[in-house]
């Protein structure tokens, strides 16, 4: 069998996922199973004066109803110890809400339908408290939401020193980074149930059954064993599910006090603004350098939107500054963040979790030093990157860069999109045109950016165990929600035992089947799960080699895997006659009523994160009447190390451009000025379809990353990272003759339009 | 797979599916304004799913035979009001007859949505934002609408009253639309902006032009995501007709179909820039259509 590594398997979860074979949250086939639905603040900010629930509770089919006072959990425990104590989440809110979507009440119903017509029954009263809805409102104090705290601020952080003034041509901006909603096709969800035994099990939609089991042990103060936690299929979460919500943590609560089992899938709308948001941030950045092109110097301060409670969001700004200096050598750099809480949505992990946002910051700088300088935007990157001998990289904020050539991804992008000829066409029309080419602007758009992948610390648990019809069971510690784990483990397996992938069985997402495991998230699954799977499958052969030693009466040193036909055989006897030994015969011989005869397991690490690149060019024209932007190239180059499948990779290259796009010129979540969401549903949130995006044409390259031994970086991210610059980029570069200096995310018709109105005014 | 938990999002209704347009008319004059007409359900399903609005009772019009097909007769073409949007962009008869249906339709949300959209549905729901009731408007349509009493026709000029308000009583259907032919030098034109395809316009306009020789004999203009209602250009029109259709005289037409509008502001558009690119769209739905005629 020729080695599959770096060959496009298709994906062997599909058929079943579309055929409606899979297992979801909602299709749990749960006996007695109850249906929770919540009632939830419907002001941002206030006091709750009264709550009467005592219509619903007599409802049809209403079994229980419950409130913040019957509670003996909470408050949710913190996910970082510096922040202020007083600002943890009670799982229902007692006494003050503080954004629209925070869980008050909880029904327990027979019926869906009986839950949804009991929550219009409740009554809640509340004493409207001014909604601090922006970062420019929380930052004052004037309102503060945690009295106790006494300040919205959750966390500062700082370091370095740079005085980008002092260079020769030194440029400053303000941008925004947006808040996005996360999307997942399946939402939120949860079930639990109790044993008669006292154990606890619950199905999680989320990304990893051992830390959110973590959380759930914490939360009822018992210990881990005596809950299961099963994540089943799930359909999406792109850094949203990490951790379990309020909601989901009630339900072994509501499940106890009802004695049944208890299921929790929102609806979409409730979903969008229960879920958690992310991005969110306002930046600021002054860069520095000579005029020959050379950047010497950056100092950057980010605002980070915490929400109304610190999840994730407050070190996403922190993330977002270190994570700044890119793929550029920039001599010295100096940052600062904060973050505040505010009456919205919490903000948590999405796609690229600091990193898109660190990728923005920095690409709009150097797209304003390139101009300040008078240089071609592309020029100006290719002479300011990290060079190839100058790995292992360390960034002047402290950050280890591992491999990469990065001029080599700039160049094959520069040379996919024939740059030189779409610079030619575009001074073609502008010469032809009025400045504007006539209606239809071309813009060119260039980024290089970088990524930081496995950055999640921990190790990551593989074992693969020899069955007795000697097939091959796989327990991995990383759950997937639609990467592709089974496929990609199964091709490490197979690559080292012979066998074919249909013998190879993946186990993954429930703690009962598998010891340990960490989080899918931070594109570290092949780094440290996959390393771990290949490294055990390794140990599996080495021991099966042993025991087919045995068999054979030789040495296991000479003794020879044929990888044709994954079979063993004593070196230089491997004619059809030879005494061989099967991974059967080896099942058979080995696997007792004990257990497993060969089984190997392993806990990887690896030498640290990994650091994957791209380049990406994008060419779009813009309406200069009416501001609409038609993307019409999409020319990426993504390095990952070692492609393990290049189906799996572009198929994440191809969803991280969609949701990259959706940030460039679509999604906006809003809040009016009190508070409430403009954005909750699909209708008025421009999630984008695949009606809304060009044909991308993406490449891959490979530099092997030094971390671990097959080499992998993660390539989840890149597309959410190098996308939403490269569009700003290139439709500001459409309008440059026309003025215009910028335009925030997302660059909607109507922003493109009112900048450029406003550049023609003045 | 079916879900083990169906999530029931809309309030309880009693559901009723007569076969024949006579008892659902009955039906409707016995709850009155506790029922409401499903047709392709592809608004009031949504809007009965986010509980925006609820009836006691939904009169299903699915199983009505009788109100599916097309007649071409007398310079029109009558669609009855069951008829899918697909079915319409389907057929290629209709498209020459009615050539502002088939450049029209396919900007209707995505195939899917089509599949089960009907014409009738579309054009009795009167949201202001969508292209068939601006088809409807410009063309001067006439449409049926069914009580228990009989069959009235009524002007499409005098159908559209408002946001989701038209000129049929609680207690009527609509149930035919017929959409007058062209003849003579003829062409059309579609301009839509929407945020992604398949959304509601932010603004949108279609056209129409007969030509005598090279100068405009008549156009048809009506815009959508304007108003509370599509909007019928009249201005424009009589700005246009007598022209030759130069480049100045579509954007004179352009600012004059605007002029009067104060259009709604919302999350997808400001009022202000519902009005500039509403001129724009005018002008290039124009030239589409001028060039169409001029193609021949």
């Amino acid at each position: 069998m020729p080695l599959l590594l770096g060959t496009a398997v298709p994906r062997v979860e599909d058929e079943r996922f579309l055929t409606g074979q899979g297992t979801y949250i909602a299709n749990l086939d749960l006996p007695g199973v109850l249906t929770v639905t919540y009632v939830t603040s419907s002001v941002a900010h206030g006091l709750i004066t009264g709550i009467d629930v005592e219509e619903a509770r007599q409802a049809p089919g209403v079994v229980d109803v419950v409130t913040a006072a019957d509670l003996d959990i909470g408050p949710i425990p913190p996910m970082n110890p510096n922040y202020p104590a007083s600002m943890a989440r009670p799982i229902l809110a007692a006494d003050r809400v503080r954004f629209v979507g925070e869980a008050i009440v909880a029904i327990v119903s027979e019926t869906a339908a009986a839950g949804a017509d009991a929550a219009e029954l409740v009554v809640i009263d509340y004493e409207p408290l001014p909604a601090v809805v922006t970062i420019e409102a929380a930052e004052t104090d004037d309102v503060v939401m945690f009295p106790e705290a006494g300040t919205n601020l959750v966390l500062r952080t700082e370091g370095g020193d740079a005085d980008p003034e002092s260079c020769e041509v030194s440029v400053s901006s303000v941008i925004i980074n947006q808040r996005l909603a996360p999307c997942p096709l399946e939402g939120r969800a949860g079930a639990s149930v109790w044993g008669d035994d006292g154990r606890l099990t619950h199905w999680s939609s989320c990304q990893g059954a051992h830390p959110v089991r973590a959380v759930f042990a914490q939360t009822y103060g018992m210990p881990v064993d005596q809950i299961r936690l099963i994540a089943p299929d799930v359909g999406g979460s792109f850094g949203s599910k990490a951790r379990p919500t309020a909601e989901e943590l009630l339900l072994p609560f509501l499940a106890r006090r009802a004695g049944r089992p208890v299921r929790w899938v929102p609806s979409r709308s409730t979903d969008m603004t229960g879920l958690g948001h992310s991005r969110g941030q306002r930046q600021r950045f002054t860069i520095g350098g000579d005029r020959d092109g050379t950047m010497r110097a950056m100092r950057v301060h980010v605002d980070g939107d915490a929400g109304a409670y610190p999840a994730l969001g407050p070190m996403l700004a922190a993330n977002a500054a270190t994570m700044s200096a890119g793929p550029y050598r920039f001599e010295s750099m100096a940052w600062s963040t904060a973050a505040f809480i505010t009456n919205s949505t919490p903000t948590v992990a999405y796609r690229g979790a600091g990193r898109p946002e660190a990728a923005a910051l920095v690409e709009r700088a150097v797209d304003l030093f390139a101009a300040a300088v008078g240089l071609d935007p592309a020029e100006v990157r290719r002479r300011n990157l990290v060079r190839p001998d100058q790995f292992p990289w360390t960034t002047a904020t402290g950050v280890v860069y591992d491999s990469g050539r990065y001029e080599e991804a700039l160049q094959r992008a520069l040379d996919e999109v024939d740059y030189e000829g779409v610079r030619k066409e575009q001074a073609r029309r502008r010469d032809n045109g009025n400045g504007d080419d006539g209606g239809r602007a071309l813009g060119i758009g260039v980024t290089t950016f970088i990524d930081r992948t496995a950055g999640v610390p921990g190790s990551e648990y593989g074992a693969v165990e020899l069955r007795a019809d000697g097939s091959v069971l796989v327990r991995t510690g990383s759950s997937p929600y639609g990467q592709g784990h089974h496929t990609a483990w199964k091709m490490l397996v197979a690559d080292r035992t012979g066998l074919p992938l249909d013998r190879i069985e993946v186990i993954h997402g429930d703690t009962d089947q598998v010891p340990r495991g960490g989080i899918t998230g931070g594109s570290r699954s092949a780094q440290k799960a996959g390393s771990a799977v290949a490294e055990a499958t390794d140990l599996l052969v080495v021991e099966a080699k042993r025991q087919a030693a045995n068999l054979l009466e030789a040495s296991p040193d000479d003794i020879v895997l044929d990888m044709a036909e994954g079979r063993f055989h004593v070196a230089g006897s491997p004619g059809a006659g030879a005494p061989q030994v099967t991974w059967s015969d080896l099942g058979e011989r080995t696997v007792t009523a004990d257990g497993p005869g060969l089984k190997c397991e392993t806990d990887f690490d690896g030498l640290g994160p990994t650091v994957p690149f791209g380049a990406y060019v994008a060419v779009v024209e813009v309406d200069t009447e009416t501001g609409a932007v038609e993307i019409t190239r999409m020319v990426t180059v993504d390095d990952a190390g070692t492609i393990l499948n290049p189906l799996l990779a572009m198929g994440q290259v191809h969803g991280g451009l969609a949701q990259g796009i959706g940030q460039g010129l679509f999604e906006e979540w809003r809040f009016d000025d009190d508070g409430n969401p403009l954005t909750a549903n699909f209708s008025d949130y421009a999630f984008i379809s695949a009606a809304d995006l060009p044909s991308f044409e993406s490449y891959l390259v490979e530099t092997p990353s030094p971390n671990n031994p097959l080499g992998f970086k993660g390539i989840a991210e890149s597309g959410t990272i190098g996308g939403p610059p490269v569009l700003q980029s290139a439709v500001l570069d459409a309008l440059a003759p026309l003025g215009v200096r910028h335009i925030d995310f997302p660059l909607t018709p109507e922003r493109v339009w009112e900048a450029i109105q406003e550049a023609r005014r003045s | 797979m079916l879900l083990a938990c169906p999530p029931v999002k809309p309030a309880p209704f009693e559901y009723h599916a007569p076969e024949r347009l006579d008892e659902a008319a009955q039906l409707l004059a016995e709850h009155a304004d506790e029922a409401k007409i499903l047709a392709g359900g592809q608004s009031l399903i949504p809007m009965l799913a986010l509980r925006l609005t609820s009836f006691p009772h939904l009169v299903d019009l699915g199983r009505v035979a009788d109100l599916r097909g097309v007649e071409q007769a007398n310079g029109s073409v009558r669609i009855k009001a069951m008829t899918t949007q697909a079915a319409i962009e389907k057929d290629a008869s209709v498209g020459a007859a009615v050539p502002l249906l088939a450049k029209a339709i396919p900007l209707i949300g995505h195939f899917q949505i089509r599949n089960r959209g009907t014409v009738g549905g579309s054009i009795a729901h009167a949201d202001p934002a969508s292209e068939l009731p601006a088809v409807a408007l410009a063309l001067d349509a006439s449409i049926e609408v069914t009580g228990k009493g009989g069959t009235r026709t009524v002007a499409a000029a005098d159908f559209f009253e408002g946001t989701w308000t038209t000129a049929m009583a609680e207690d009527e259907i609509l149930s035919a639309v017929s959409f007058p032919t062209w003849s003579g030098t003829t062409g059309f034109g579609v301009e839509e902006l929407a945020r992604r395809h398949g959304d509601f316009a932010i603004a949108g306009v279609v056209a129409g032009v007969e030509l005598d020789g090279s100068s405009v004999k008549r156009a048809a203009i009506a815009l959508f995501g304007m108003d509370s209602t599509p909007v019928r250009a009249s201005s424009a029109e009589a700005a246009v007709t007598g022209t030759s259709g130069a480049a100045a005289d579509l954007e004179a037409a352009g600012q004059a179909a605007v002029a009067e509008l104060d259009p709604p502001t919302d999350i997808h558009g400001s009022s202000a820039y519902r009005k500039k690119v509403g001129a724009v769209l005018v002008a290039r739905a124009l030239t589409q259509a001028l060039e169409e005629a001029r193609r021949g």
